[in-house]
């Protein structure tokens, strides 16, 4: 009875922020670029409408939802079952929207020569097994291994498929953002790290994972072991606005949008 | 003799005054007993000394680690960088200002100190990761520039102006008889300033130093976007750390509310104020007996 | 001779520490300055941005944290003002008014980042305020009100008891006293603090990190309970979160410059406001 009449009140107190036409979106950083994009070509479409965009990590998004401080968790990987517990408790269910495909790409600077690298050669080198380049074929170089906060899906994701959960050596560097590592390993000759594909540039070189390299067609015939998709999550029944959105986003003016950020869009069917 | 009604009105006044002055005694208070409340169930759960002297912060593993030692290593390493820096830089201002500078040099020298303490820690941090660590980064050969270093470095430039201002005072404080006093017996100006000013003035500067200290501690941004974020025990000042504030920075966003991590980011809040509190007590009593014992003799 | 050897050594040591740190501050100022003038114009500061943010300008990010520092400042001066004027015209001196003192200077040494946390926890959260200009400037006249209580109270303390007692002396009540005689001496002081306090509260960044700011949003609040985009955090996020750095780093030395100008400014303002009461006060002591 008290959880009904204090969510009551506090919904009184949200109900001006949720008035039609707005929508809050938080959370990773990878889909960030397509977010953005999105939120722009759709408000120039929708007036009246006004999307909101915030970053912090697919961590923080999630957390806002259960939360309840926004409206569309963007999250690069899936909901971990102490989040679904969470919100359970907090009488908050969630639905699941995949909006685009990925991959994590491993990167190095331009000037290393290493091509490819096979998941046990990367895993060794998060965990700290191995620490020099020369160890994995290539110069006598200290790696510098660069990695991303615990709130980041691209590190969750990483962390599982990667390096079976294992942990990253604490000695390894953070970024707060996919970007962040990029101009990060971009600058620094010893560095490896990982990124969403839609932020591969010249700026760094992507190597061979287990073989396969990270492009669109790989991800999509299931060749690429790092791919993952790409969540935005709302309450079970998303209505107004945010629905609007979201079925901008998966209609293919909006998976053009995807794609123009480097990122893949889904399968049509 | 005030009429009846005027008093009544006095008297409103004042409860109204004192009402006010509560609300924002709560507020401040609130903030104190919401650490204590939010940060229990970590010291429970977790336990105090496990979480004191645990050398891993892995909080979002399973099973997750809440050891803050790296943490509170990171903090102080790059406090130190910053008083090694700051204290020198800051009193030499002070002894410029207060002994050397003519008036128009003066006039300029301390609002220019103000000016320049007011510029935002943001700013000083974006400086940081555009130049400052790609600078290290390429003289010092490092494998990067984000390290205690740099993050030790802007800290120090960033309290300098703070030190010196506060560090100008203490001096200016000293009376003037003792300068006089120290002439007439036939020191020159540097020993005067080396041995009768700055050992008086010693408690003001100390207090200085103890403050700067405590803003140094407490920076976020800075070591936010410098400092490289590696929650290791530092071998050395060119490695990566993660101080307490940008550990908190970082992973407030993401810590639901009531989950341990949420909980261990109070506890680190908790020990962050303790150390502020405390910090800031010393300097309060040492500036209380300074002030007694300079009082005292004019 | 040695004498004379050390004190030429020592001053020069002096001297040259000086223009080191002299020299360093003002060349961040310059790098900052040359990075970040060409982007400025007015465009820059009244358009929002476009293209992704590669494009356009800061205008919503200026607005809000115009926004956060007039809420922060609306709801922390009244409580704080009445604060310093009860502990100092009414309470009586004694060690509880010590100890609130020292409380209350204490918190203005407390990390800002604190202040965000708390923040985040009951303002955002508990109290569902949700990320808003309400919760950001809620949280940033926590970070102000110390400053305000403990600089009003001095400048109360520097107006001297004499006057107070003339002014009873001559029939005025407390309230009269401190409306008519002891506020106007104490305001240029009391007006100082509170623009060190607009500078602090447009400056910082931690507190309203997870409180009040959003990385993009076109539109200009609404409410209170609209979220913002600041320019301290633009800044922040644009270095570390930005999609589209080569562009984006431009806009980024942009805002920090009309930052730094904002700052400065309104510092420049409060010491000459109090370099111009000093000299009036001395007057009219003389």
């Amino acid at each position: 009875m008290k959880k009904i009449i204090l969510s009551a009140v506090c919904s009184a107190l949200l109900a001006p922020a949720a008035y039609a036409g707005k929508v809050v979106m938080e959370g990773s950083t990878t889909i960030l670029p397509i977010a953005q994009k999105a939120a722009e070509v759709y408000m120039n479409k929708t007036p009246g409408s006004n999307i909101t965009v915030r970053g912090g990590g697919s961590g923080v998004g999630i957390s806002s939802i259960i939360d309840g401080t926004c409206d569309i968790a963007n999250a690069s990987r899936a909901i971990k079952q102490k989040e679904l517990d969470n919100a359970v408790k907090k009488g908050r269910e969630l639905k699941a929207h995949i909006i685009a495909m990925d991959g994590i790409v491993v990167v190095l600077h331009p000037s290393n020569e290493i091509q490819e690298l096979s998941k046990e050669q990367v895993k060794n080198i998060f965990t700290g097994k191995t620490k020099n380049w020369k160890d994995v074929g290539g110069k006598d170089l200290k790696i510098v291994p660069v990695s991303r906060d615990s709130s980041s899906g691209t590190f969750e994701a990483f962390m599982e498929y990667a390096l079976d959960k294992k942990r990253v050596r604490p000695d390894a560097l953070v970024q707060a953002s996919n970007q962040g590592i990029v101009n990060f390993v971009a600058q620094t000759p010893g560095a490896i790290g990982y990124i969403g594909i839609g932020y591969l540039s010249e700026k760094v070189k992507a190597v061979r994972y287990n073989g396969a390299e990270a492009t669109k067609e790989n991800v999509l015939k299931n060749k690429y072991s790092l791919a993952r998709p790409l969540f935005m999550y709302t309450v079970p029944n998303p209505k107004g606005e945010v629905k609007a959105f979201l079925d901008f986003l998966k209609s293919p003016e909006g998976q053009k949008l995807v794609e123009e950020e480097g990122f893949i869009a889904l399968k049509k069917n | 003799m005030a009429k009846k009604g005027e008093k009544i009105k006095e008297k409103l006044i004042e409860y109204f005054l004192f009402a006010l002055s509560l609300a924002s005694l709560v507020f401040l208070a609130g903030i104190v007993v919401t650490l204590f409340r939010e940060s229990l169930p970590a010291f429970r759960d977790i336990g105090f000394f496990r979480m004191i002297a645990g050398r891993d912060w892995y909080p979002t593993y399973d099973p997750p680690d809440f050891g803050i030692l790296p943490l509170i290593a990171g903090s102080f390493l790059v406090t130190l960088i910053s008083i090694l820096i700051s204290v020198p830089l800051g009193l030499a201002g002070a002894v410029y200002i207060s002994e050397l500078a003519g008036k128009k040099e003066k006039a300029f020298l301390k609002p220019a100190l103000e000016l320049l303490s007011s510029i935002p820690s943001v700013v000083y941090g974006f400086w940081g990761m555009v130049f400052l660590a790609p600078f290290l980064q390429k003289h010092l050969e490092l494998s990067t520039g984000y390290c205690a270093l740099a993050a030790g470095i802007v800290l120090g430039i960033m309290s300098t102006p703070i030190i010196a201002s506060l560090s100008e005072d203490a001096l200016n404080y000293v009376p003037r008889a003792f300068k006089e006093a120290s002439y007439a017996l036939g020191a020159n100006r540097w020993e005067t300033v080396t041995r009768v000013i700055i050992p008086s003035a010693a408690s003001g500067i100390i207090t200085s130093v103890i403050l700067g200290t405590g803003r140094a501690i407490g920076e976020t941004m800075v070591v936010l976007m410098i400092s490289g974020g590696s929650a290791i025990l530092p071998q050395s000042f060119l490695e990566p750390v993660r101080p307490m504030t940008s550990a908190i920075a970082a992973e407030m966003g993401e810590a639901a509310f009531g989950t341990p991590h949420y909980h261990s980011l109070f506890a680190i809040a908790l020990i962050l104020f303790g150390i502020t509190f405390v910090l800031n007590l010393a300097a309060e009593m040492i500036a209380k007996k300074f002030r007694l014992k300079l009082g005292a003799s004019r | 001779m040695n004498k004379r050897f050390k004190q030429a050594l020592g001053f020069f040591i002096v001297k040259t520490l000086v223009l080191a740190a002299l020299t360093v501050l003002a060349a961040i100022l310059i790098f900052l300055f040359a990075k970040g003038a060409g982007i400025i114009s007015w465009d820059f500061l009244a358009k929002p941005p476009e293209n992704s943010m590669t494009e356009g300008g800061i205008f919503p990010a200026i607005l809000g944290t115009f926004y956060l520092v007039f809420f922060s400042v609306l709801f922390s001066l009244p409580p704080g003002l009445a604060c310093a004027i009860y502990l100092n015209e009414y309470s009586p001196k004694g060690w509880f008014s010590g100890i609130i003192r020292i409380s209350i200077n204490n918190l203005a040494g407390v990390p800002s980042i604190v202040f965000g946390l708390f923040g985040l926890a009951v303002f955002v959260k508990q109290l569902g305020f949700g990320v808003s200009i309400l919760s950001g400037s809620l949280t940033l006249s926590i970070v102000i009100l110390p400053l305000i209580i403990s600089s009003t109270q001095e400048a109360l303390m520097t107006v001297p008891q004499s006057i107070r007692e003339a002014s009873m002396a001559l029939g005025a009540t407390k309230w009269t006293t401190i409306r008519r005689i002891v506020l106007p001496q104490a305001t240029p002081s009391i007006l100082t603090a509170v623009i060190l306090s607009i500078g602090r509260a447009a400056g910082e960044t931690a507190p309203i990190l997870f409180t009040a700011a959003v990385f993009y949003t076109r539109e200009l609040p609404k409410s209170l309970f609209s979220e913002v985009m600041a320019l301290p955090y633009h800044i922040y996020a644009l270095i570390t979160e930005g999609t589209h750095p080569e562009t984006q780093i431009k806009i980024a030395y942009g805002s920090s410059l009309v930052l730094l100008f904002m700052v400065l400014f309104l510092s420049m303002a409060a010491i000459r406001i109090r370099q111009r009461h000093r000299s009036h006060y001395d007057k009219i002591r003389r």
